[in-house]
């Protein structure tokens, strides 16, 4: 019976190996980068963007917005449409023509560029060196400001209560859940407030929450809960994604509590006007 | 005792969704496993308190599953003729059919009337308690755990902790009901009546039934580890005994079993090791005191080759069962294992379970996850959870009638519409005019968002676009200042 397994394909495993571990980042602060929204900003939190845009421009770096931009591809590619996320990923792959760092104010959406676009385009070795090009010069937004701007940010606010949420991508690909936090730390007045469960998913899940809305609302309602239990004012959060479904059902449940993306929370409370 | 008696059991729904929209209406369900996934999550945290450590122990232990695994059929080759040169007996199964044939034709053979069991997921592929029970042998659970569930007919709602679903109350009233014993929730006392009931029985046994955690090729030996005793009992009490286990479950040699041991005892329970290690490699010896007359040891595959004939989906059969990623689930946490309605529930169940069965029997399963990551971060071997998930949905979305299918039931997930909607959706967004034509028409008609926007509306109120794209307000930023800082 031993010979059924002789049959078998050769161990040629697709699992691109993941980039965990701690980044290398550029010692000099670049003088160009691209911005690369993501549709979700596009959509419903431009002005993140625009926040995103006008702290990089106060580090001095000029920012390219390619307008050519749409998705990262990620819906399809988590909903098992790969043909469909690697047409939408190779019209990405051709926006940033310059050796510039891409900076992305999603940790799931960089983290669809860092981790999964080399992955996507394996069988074309001229896209696949693309793809990792892109993929090494990649940065989300919070570690971006932190490792490579070196920000150091001086509080203007008032003394305010915030909870933090990170997303799975952040925390799980791009490593980055401790960057907001530290970004956070800079500003004097405010105080972080750590919610329990803070690691658990918010249910989010692109179209996981609509394919499998009961089990989604479980995860929401309870996120939800944890975040307003802490007494904070505000929620902050490096994504959008997350900020779509913790707000959409903190605005269902008729709560006061919001949430705002780290963007924008950093730029007012640093002086910035809106 | 009346194991046996039908009493009707709270009858499932038949569909994922349903299941899981019952179990998340019990708060008495949902408020068991939460205690429960929290104190497990907090148990192998302590257990893994330095970091590096614990990477390279995973490393490691992916490294030694990934060479076992590379040479599967010559290290199942080399564990059958050592054990056979040692006097056990190997059988091969490719089906639960066979498997169950096989245990039925030893039994036989012994005119074997009760058959004891030690905790093991395979029997319960082979769903053995019934197939024997139907033949007229009885077959009782050994492990505490395991034991109350069978009591109550049920099946295992977790693979290291099967009974976890229950609280002390409701297995106080259990054995009140069953065992004829006085109502007591004092957990210590539970497990004083269940191992009154069991003692008696592994000396009635003609049979002992075990898994295997590790098989070691190099040496013969099946090695299985406990904490209760029972395995020590079922392996050495009865005249015979029968092991069965998957074909992934071998490794090359014993030096590779002290990594796995240690990986899966810290993340299951938190502990360093169990309270047994039981090395087995022979029937009783002439001047040996105690152990069986026989032993015999069914390979199962289930499936499992189906699994290793692709590069990717292999890494499946790297699981050394420590129940690590349903413990870390949030989905898991909140639906509890009887939701997934097969024998392994939680992230492993979901990619495991459709090799087994075939993707038709189990077409929710790959999609039921947020694809958060949880598990893939505390899996001992480093299996790629999420992404053998995402790769599970790719398959359940082909047309069923893709040539060289990879899995059995590819295309369960298959809709013609669907696919159509994201042909269009990569349309948009691989044409730019196109896609910020939309967005000109998203942001101006943002006042027509209607306020029910499907599934979506159930737990969020509709997302309403900006009044101005990210495109737009970028092109205006950068036109009226270049793009100079």
């Amino acid at each position: 019976m031993t010979e059924l397994y002789y049959d078998a394909a050769p161990n040629a495993t697709r699992v691109v190996p993941p980039l965990h571990g701690p980044r290398q980042y550029p010692t000099n602060k670049p003088a160009q980068v691209y911005l690369f929204g993501t549709c979700v900003v596009d959509l419903f939190f431009p002005e993140a963007g625009m926040d995103a845009i006008h702290l990089l421009e106060r580090e001095g770096i000029a920012v390219n917005y390619p307008q050519g931009q749409s998705c990262c591809g990620q819906p399809a590619y988590t909903s098992g449409y790969t043909e469909q996320a690697r047409q939408v990923a190779k019209a990405q792959l051709a926006l940033f023509e310059q050796d510039w760092p891409v900076v992305v104010p999603s940790g799931s959406c960089a983290g669809m560029f860092r981790e999964h676009y080399p992955a996507l385009f394996e069988a074309d070795p001229a896209l696949l060196r693309q793809a990792q090009a892109l993929a090494a010069r990649t940065y989300e937004l919070a570690e971006f400001l932190l490792h490579v701007c070196k920000v150091e940010l001086s509080d203007t606010g008032a003394p305010v209560k915030v909870a933090l949420h990170t997303s799975c991508s952040a925390r799980r690909e791009m490593n980055t859940h401790l960057h907001g936090r530290a970004l956070l730390a800079q500003l004097g007045n405010v105080e972080r407030v750590d919610h329990s469960h803070e690691s658990e998913c918010c249910g989010f899940g692109g179209t996981f929450s609509v394919r499998l809305p009961d089990i989604a609302g479980a995860m929401v309602q309870d996120k939800t809960r944890q975040l307003i239990e802490t007494g904070a004012h505000q929620v902050i959060s490096a994504d959008c994604g997350c900020l779509l479904n913790i707000n959409g059902a903190l605005e269902k449940q008729q709560a006061a509590l919001r949430g705002q993306h780290l963007a924008s929370f950093l730029w007012q409370r640093t002086g910035g006007a809106r | 005792m009346n194991t046996q008696a039908r009493i009707p059991a709270v009858e499932l729904p038949s569909d994922f969704r349903s299941r899981a929209h019952q179990a998340l209406g019990d708060a008495q369900l949902r408020g068991n496993f939460r205690k429960a996934m929290d104190s497990l999550m907090a148990k192998r945290a302590s257990a893994f308190a330095d970091a590096d450590e614990r990477e390279q122990l995973r490393a490691l232990g992916n490294a030694i599953r990934a060479r076992a695994l590379s040479k599967l059929p010559q290290l199942l080759e080399q564990l059958e003729t050592n054990l056979t040169r040692q006097g056990v007996q190997v059988h091969w199964a490719e089906t639960v059919e066979q498997a169950n044939a096989i245990v039925l034709n030893i039994a036989q053979a012994h005119q074997a009337k009760r058959v004891v069991k030690g905790k093991s997921m395979v029997s319960e592929e082979m769903e053995m308690n019934d197939f024997l029970a139907a033949r007229g042998l009885e077959c009782l659970e050994a492990d505490m755990g395991e034991f109350i569930v069978q009591l109550d007919h049920e099946k295992p709602s977790h693979i290291i902790v099967p009974a976890i679903h229950k609280n002390a109350r409701q297995v106080a009233a259990l054995f009140q009901q069953r065992l004829a014993v006085e109502y007591t929730e004092d957990v210590d006392q539970l497990i004083q009546i269940g191992r009154r009931v069991l003692r008696q029985k592994f000396f009635e046994a003609d049979i002992g039934v075990s898994g295997v955690n590790f098989a070691v090729a190099e040496t013969g030996t099946l090695l299985l580890v406990e904490n209760e005793g029972n395995g020590r009992m079922v392996t050495s009490v009865p005249k015979v005994h029968i092991a069965v286990t998957g074909i992934e479950k071998v490794v090359e040699n014993l030096r590779d079993v002290v990594p796995l041991l240690s990986l899966l005892t810290r993340s299951a329970l938190g502990i360093p090791i169990t309270t047994y290690v039981n090395m087995i490699s022979s029937p009783r010896k002439p001047h040996e005191q105690d152990g069986p007359e026989e032993v015999h040891l069914v390979l199962l595959d289930n499936g499992r080759s189906q699994a290793f004939a692709d590069g990717e989906l292999r890494q499946t059969l790297n699981c050394i069962r420590c129940g690590a990623c349903m413990n870390h689930c949030p989905v898991y946490t909140r639906v509890g294992g009887h939701t997934y309605g097969e024998v392994y529930p939680g992230p492993i169940g979901k990619i495991i379970t459709p090799h087994l069965v075939g993707l038709a029997k189990v077409p929710d399963h790959p999609s039921a996850s947020s694809l958060c990551g949880a598990c893939g971060e505390v899996c001992p071997v480093k299996i790629p959870i999420p992404a053998l998930l995402r790769r599970l949905r790719e398959e359940n979305v082909k047309a069923p009638d893709t040539p060289h299918p990879v899995m059995r039931g590819q295309g369960s997930k298959y809709s013609r519409k669907e696919r159509l909607l994201w042909n269009a959706w990569a349309r948009l967004n691989s044409s730019p005019a196109l896609y910020r034509a939309f967005l000109r028409l998203a942001t101006r008609l943002r006042g027509l968002t209607p306020g029910n926007v499907g599934p979506w509306s159930q737990n969020h109120s509709a997302p309403k676009p900006a009044p101005r794209s990210l495109h737009e307000r970028a092109r205006e930023h950068f036109a009226t200042r270049g793009n100079r800082p």
